[in-house]
């Protein structure tokens, strides 16, 4: 589904991405882990389609059509979703409203109107207990005074109302803390299915063994280094990154 | 060259539910307007004469009593204004508002321009394409458009007049809606009486300039207990460039009457004249109500900020007894707007209320508050303010909540709400609180925030478009304020935001 050929991406004329290749297939399941540093959320970022990145060489390939010239909301329109390491806030926006304007704005997209109110609030109820969250929050100003946790699950929550092809979670873990990371994980595996796909970056292994990946990769200075099965994370989780950092070294 | 092409001075435009002519104002057909102007233009004949008279640039006694006998105005109006002139040259022109600009030279004004029939323009091609492009995007349709630019209209020969049906229904309940120089020579003693009382000429430097030589605007008496069933608007009020710049506004509500009053209009003025230096007065007697709303979008001047309106306005209204005053104002146009609208709470239980957006984006300033004076007992003030800025400019909110001694169990609360949009706009606050008596209630909250970058590439990777996004934050920053705008208004001004703010972000 999603084809990462030769990626190379810098900002400020400092070279991140140096050549990634990476190919994710409907259903699968991709971990992405890596020091600071290594361009984990640089790649998030370019999928996405922030234009402060440039793609120097490289291409990113969504279903066979090539995104290079797409804007950020028309790649959403085709599928994508960034659940962000640092969700932003957006006062006077109500979660209700913003996620309302969002599916229209896809549905527009595709050519069709507007979801009527109550199949909308339907949805939003649904998803909502999903996620367990309080649907006080709907009315509050998007993520605004949220703690790190309320946001994380927010972006979860997103996603489960925008439906992506691709979803792409960085460092979805971070702030969690236990309860909420087993509520944000199980939200996540519930919406898995054999047609969508998921990249999960992280810098720790106790995510997969929540949402447990199909295959573990390791970013290191903006390369994939080293590929593998879930066991790689837990052998990462015990040598640590120093061990591919002298790997490479060599 | 002055022009407009219908002698219109007022449309006005009808919002009773119960008429069979129940339309949109900004849906006011081709058809209506052309038996407006029909009508009109018949009544207005006979000022051929003095089609294209203006007066040569710069300011003296003789050019104001010239103004005075060019508008017939009986002598006690004359020496009215002289006194104001007279006044005028003794003072200053202040400078302490939070605004640069490069002072206007009065002698280089003309101080009146007759009404003119004709078009500036032949075809609407002639018209300047990104002003045509506006008028589309605001809703307005091609035959509005046309008017307000100055294209020729032809006129078709009708009976029936949409304004001699309004005129009669207002006549009925003893409602007097017309021009204040028809007010002077038709009901002197109420001007008399009224002018002057709440903005007295020695207010401020412009209140004077313009009581000297105000030329057009609006007379509004409600009698008592009457309820005013329409909104009254000076939408449509198409008067050619000039007439514009020393308005003088009266608008007086007698005792348990209520009026909603509707000044300006979302479409944009491309008027010349640089200085509009209006005075609006406003009194709602004991148990009255009056509702004020405004929405402004004169010229900004161009994105490099050369150009534009300077929109120095001096607004006040007095309340006794029971009486409530709502000023709600959505000002996006000028290159400068300076201006107060403000409540004298005199009567005991009186309120003041106050409901602002201002934005301001390339180079525009704007230094725009309100005042409410509390003097009577157990009275009450709320202001919301929302202030919007983009590109370079400069935003400012000045209030003034003043409890005077004896004003018991005085209540005010106030919101000052700043949005800045990028990194080089600037947003400013100066609240005055000033209180005399220990029984006072005053809240004040004020809250700053910003949108960037991130906040845009957020809502894009949710599939939301930039300009959507803008739209969708600016219409979540200002719904408290749009709420308070009659309905139609409100759609209006809320897409005048959208495209003020275009391309204020990344």
């Amino acid at each position: 589904m999603l084809e990462i050929k030769d990626l190379h991406a810098s900002v400020d004329n400092k070279e991140i991405l140096k050549g990634i290749n990476l190919v994710v297939k409907p259903g699968e399941v991709h971990a992405i882990m890596g020091p600071n540093g290594s361009g984990k959320s640089t790649l998030a970022s370019v999928i996405a389609g922030k234009d402060e990145f440039e793609v120097t060489k490289g291409q990113l390939i969504l279903e066979g059509h090539d995104l290079a010239d797409d804007a950020p909301e028309t790649r959403a329109h085709k599928g994508i979703f960034l659940s962000f390491q640092y969700p932003i806030e957006i006062p006077g926006v109500t979660v209700t409203n913003f996620m309302k304007t969002a599916i229209n704005e896809s549905r527009k997209a595709r050519g069709q109107e507007d979801m009527p109110a109550n199949e909308m609030l339907k949805l939003i109820k649904e998803k909502a207990e999903l996620l367990k969250i309080d649907r006080k929050f709907l009315s509050r100003s998007l993520n605004e005074g949220f703690s790190g946790g309320e946001k994380k699950r927010n972006e979860i929550f997103q996603m489960a109302m925008l439906e992506p092809k691709i979803a792409i979670l960085d460092e979805t873990d971070s702030g969690l803390d236990i309860d909420a990371l087993r509520i944000v994980s199980d939200g996540v595996n519930k919406l898995r299915t054999k047609d969508n796909a998921l990249v999960v970056i992280t810098h720790y292994q106790r995510l997969l063994e929540y949402i447990v990946p199909d295959f573990v990769h390791v970013l290191y200075n903006g390369k994939i280094v080293k590929s593998g099965g879930p066991e790689l994370a837990l052998e990462l989780e015990e040598k640590g990154y120093d061990w591919i950092k002298q790997e490479e070294a060599v | 060259m002055h022009s407009a092409a219908a002698v219109v001075e007022r449309v006005f435009l009808y919002n009773d539910t119960q008429h069979p002519l129940k339309k949109r104002k900004m849906a006011y057909t081709e058809e209506e307007l052309k038996k407006e102007l029909e009508t009109k233009e018949y009544e207005y004949g006979f000022y051929t004469d003095i089609e294209s008279e203006t007066f040569p640039k710069g300011l003296s006694e003789e050019i104001v009593i010239a103004i005075s006998r060019k508008k017939e105005e009986p002598e006690w109006m004359t020496q009215w204004r002289l006194e104001a002139y007279r006044a005028w040259l003794d003072m200053i022109e202040p400078e302490w508002a939070n605004v640069n600009y490069t002072k206007p030279n009065f002698q280089d004004i003309s101080y009146y321009s007759a009404p003119n029939k004709k078009p500036k323009y032949d075809s609407i091609d002639e018209v300047d394409p990104e002003l045509l492009d506006t008028f589309k995007r605001l809703g307005i349709s091609l035959d509005e458009q046309k008017l307000l630019a100055g294209v020729a209209v032809d006129i078709v020969v009708d009976s029936v007049s949409v304004a001699t049906t309004f005129k009669k229904t207002l006549g009925e309940k003893g409602i007097i809606f017309c021009s204040i120089s028809e007010a002077i020579r038709e009901h002197p003693e109420l001007v008399k009486k009224h002018l002057g009382s709440v903005v007295p000429r020695k207010d401020n430097y412009y209140a004077a300039l313009n009581s000297a030589v105000f030329s057009d605007g609006s007379f509004c008496y409600i009698p008592k207990g009457v309820r005013c069933p329409m909104e009254l608007s000076t939408y449509f009020r198409i008067n050619q460039a000039g007439t514009g710049q020393f308005e003088r506004t009266l608008v007086i509500a007698d005792e348990g009457s209520y009026v909603s009053y509707l000044e300006g209009c979302t479409a944009p003025s491309r008027d010349e004249n640089q200085l509009h230096a209006a005075v609006v007065e406003l009194i709602a007697m004991d148990h009255a109500e009056i509702k004020y709303s405004t929405v402004q979008n004169w010229y900004p001047g161009n994105k490099e900020g050369k150009g534009g309106v300077f929109n120095f306005v001096t607004k006040r209204g007095v309340c006794e007894n029971y009486a409530k005053i709502s000023w709600t104002q959505v000002e996006t146009g000028s290159a400068i707007t300076w201006k107060y609208p403000s409540c004298v709470l005199k009567g005991d239980h009186s309120i003041g209320e106050f409901y602002s957006i201002a934005v301001t984006n390339n180079f525009q300033q704007a230094d725009t508050g309100t005042k409410m004076i509390h003097l009577g007992k157990n009275t009450k003030s709320t202001i919301i303010s929302k202030g919007i800025s983009a590109g370079k400019s400069q935003n400012s909110y000045r209030g003034l909540v003043q409890v005077a001694s004896r004003a018991e169990n005085a209540r005010n609360f106030s919101q000052c709400d700043s949005l800045l949009m990028g990194d080089l706009c600037g947003a400013h606050t100066f609240p005055y609180i000033e209180v005399k008596n220990k029984t006072a209630q005053i809240e004040h909250e004020a809250t700053t925030s910003k949108i960037g970058e991130d906040q845009i590439f957020y809502c894009n990777q949710r599939g939301i478009s930039t300009e959507k996004a803008i739209a969708l934050i600016v219409n979540g920053f200002s719904k408290e304020v749009l709420n308070k705008l009659p309905m139609e208004f409100a759609v209006e001004a809320q897409k005048l935001l959208e495209i003020s703010l275009e391309g204020s972000v990344g």
